[in-house]
């Protein structure tokens, strides 16, 4: 293929001007001085100090990673163990149960969120009618609606390398005496385990960054960072949101650095081990 | 590894949590609040068709615009071969972390009257404009929150194809329109098809964006169905019928484009 020009690069940088010029927005304006989103007051970090009395974003924050975390964790172990229990399906029930599967991404999250909330008000009122519980939708119901929407991502993650399993090795463990779970955790998982926590990461990812599937399942008292910020923005956002994104920004930055460093380390490493073998 | 009962948890959460809702509002669509069969919901719909036409519309406006914008972008950034071709998943994906409401916010004060734009355009002497709380404005949310999830798969569509499709076509006489037009775009096709389903969905169910960016005046149905199970028009069986209307015009565009799409359907994120 040929090389860019100068004009195809400069659609490229006024692409990303348009994807990066929110983001910058936010960020510098949480080092305003002064309340307004229009003028410059000077440099503060008033709102990062203020962000950590805030309590309701603070609470937000924790029920937020919470449900985030154990969403990731419990639906990277049930879409693993789904995946390759789907694997070893006739060809008929695996075609149904990827198509279900497939239901929660295709479908519009709203519809995801409504339809849930439908099922929860009526099995909530169901169980409370038979048992005189007084349950009702909270952080339950959100982490139930988190998992659901996060197994087909880690099922879709982890299929592929499934695939490009040999189907003799574990045969050849279990003829050397290896059975079961040993043999699973010794010779499968270490094969699959870059889908595995390739699906872990976007389970994360996309449980901390939900908005409409929580607020319609999340019940009146239990709010997630999203719905603070919907529920603000609709009037106006206080900058302590501003710093809170801010440095989760920062964060997220600092992660993916570090993460390409080490990968190119590696690579550069096993590049030249490569050369030190062909050298002998 | 020859049991499939590993699988059986999942099957069951599924059946309880998929398929279960969507027959709960089928069920709730039909029926009345007093619980008897009923088509009134269906009917009650008609007053909303200007909502459906305009969700649908703006929908295909983003799309369309998305299309062209994220095309060439993902073209050219599979092209480009140093440290951006290495870096674009993630430059592509970074803005994606920063809450998707907060970054919808922050363009309404890029797009208020008294906001960074005019002021730019007051350097020429022009304007203001009036940008925020109009369609365009909800329109122009759509594609900055969306445009990342068309690039992406046009992006790992074409950086997949194989240069030696592309050097045979060369050899055999093709100048760099024909490689592109006979070769590069037919093989990047899926890529286009996904980045179309996953931009035009989540455009055509919001009603965040239209909120935050439209003011109270432009009605979306992501905002009609949050109005009849949250909001004051409190009414779930007519949201669970709006709801089943936008599921069923939804599913069946996605299946006539991926018909005409030769059916390759196996692209995601």
């Amino acid at each position: 293929m040929k090389k860019n020009g100068i004009l195809s690069r400069l659609f490229m940088a006024l692409c990303f001007l348009f994807l990066y010029a929110p983001i910058l927005v936010l960020v510098v304006f949480s080092f305003n001085a002064s309340k307004s989103k229009a003028v410059w007051a000077g440099f503060s970090l008033k709102w990062y100090a203020e962000l950590f009395q805030n309590e309701m974003i603070l609470n937000a924050l924790w029920l937020t990673l919470a449900v985030s975390a154990l969403a990731a964790i419990i639906s990277t172990v049930l879409g693993t163990a789904a995946a390759i229990g789907f694997r070893n399906m006739k060809h008929r029930s695996r075609s149904v149960c990827m198509t279900i599967n497939n239901i929660p991404l295709t479908n519009a999250d709203i519809i995801t969120g409504v339809s849930m909330m439908l099922l929860f008000l009526f099995g909530i009122s169901a169980v409370n009618g038979l048992f005189g519980f007084k349950w009702r939708m909270g952080f339950a119901t959100l982490l139930i609606a988190h998992i659901t929407f996060d197994v087909p991502n880690v099922i879709l993650s982890v299929m592929p390398k499934l695939r490009q399993l040999d189907p003799n090795i574990y045969e050849a463990a279990q003829d050397l005496g290896d059975h079961g779970f040993h043999a699973f955790r010794k010779v499968i998982l270490p094969e699959i385990m870059p889908g595995v926590v390739n699906g872990l990461i976007i389970a994360f990812t996309l449980s901390i960054d939900d908005f409409v599937i929580s607020y319609f399942t999340a019940g009146s008292q239990t709010q997630t960072l999203s719905m603070v910020i919907y529920s603000m923005a609709k009037k106006r956002v206080s900058p302590e949101i501003n710093a809170l994104s801010t440095l989760m920004f920062v964060a997220v930055v600092a992660l993916m650095v570090l993460v390409n460093l080490r990968q190119t380390r590696q690579e550069r490493l096993a590049k030249r081990q490569r050369e030190k073998l062909t050298a002998q | 590894m020859k049991s499939k009962a590993i699988s059986f948890p999942y099957v069951g959460w599924m059946g309880l949590f998929v398929i279960a809702p969507i027959l709960i509002i089928t069920v709730y669509a039909f029926t009345s609040a007093t619980g008897g069969f009923t088509l009134a919901n269906f009917q009650d719909m008609a007053q909303y068709a200007s909502a459906f036409g305009r969700s649908f519309l703006l929908a295909a406006v983003a799309t369309v615009v998305c299309v062209l914008i994220g095309y060439p972008m993902a073209y050219y950034l599979a092209r480009e071969t140093g440290w951006l071709h290495r870096m674009a998943t993630m430059l592509i994906m970074l803005p994606m972390w920063m809450n998707f409401l907060l970054r919808t916010y922050s363009w309404k004060f890029l797009l208020e009257r008294n906001g960074l734009i005019n002021a730019f355009f007051d350097l020429f002497g022009l304007g203001p404009f009036q940008m925020i709380d109009t369609q365009g404005a909800i329109v122009l949310g759509m594609i900055y929150n969306f445009l990342p999830y068309m690039v992406l798969p046009i992006f790992s569509v074409i950086e997949k194809i194989d240069p030696k499709v592309i050097e045979a076509a060369q050899d055999l006489g093709a100048n760099s329109v024909t490689v592109f037009r006979r070769v590069i775009f037919p093989l990047s096709l899926p890529g286009v098809l996904s980045g179309i389903t996953m931009v035009f969905i989540p455009s055509v169910s919001t009603f965040a964006i239209s909120r935050l960016l439209g003011g109270s005046k432009t009605l979306l149905l992501g905002n009609l169905i949050d109005m009849q199970f949250l909001g004051g028009a409190y009414n779930p069986h007519l949201g669970s019928a709006i709801s089943l209307v936008m599921m069923v015009i939804v599913m069946v565009c996605m299946a006539l484009m991926n018909h005409f799409g030769d059916g390759e359907q196996g692209v995601t994120l």
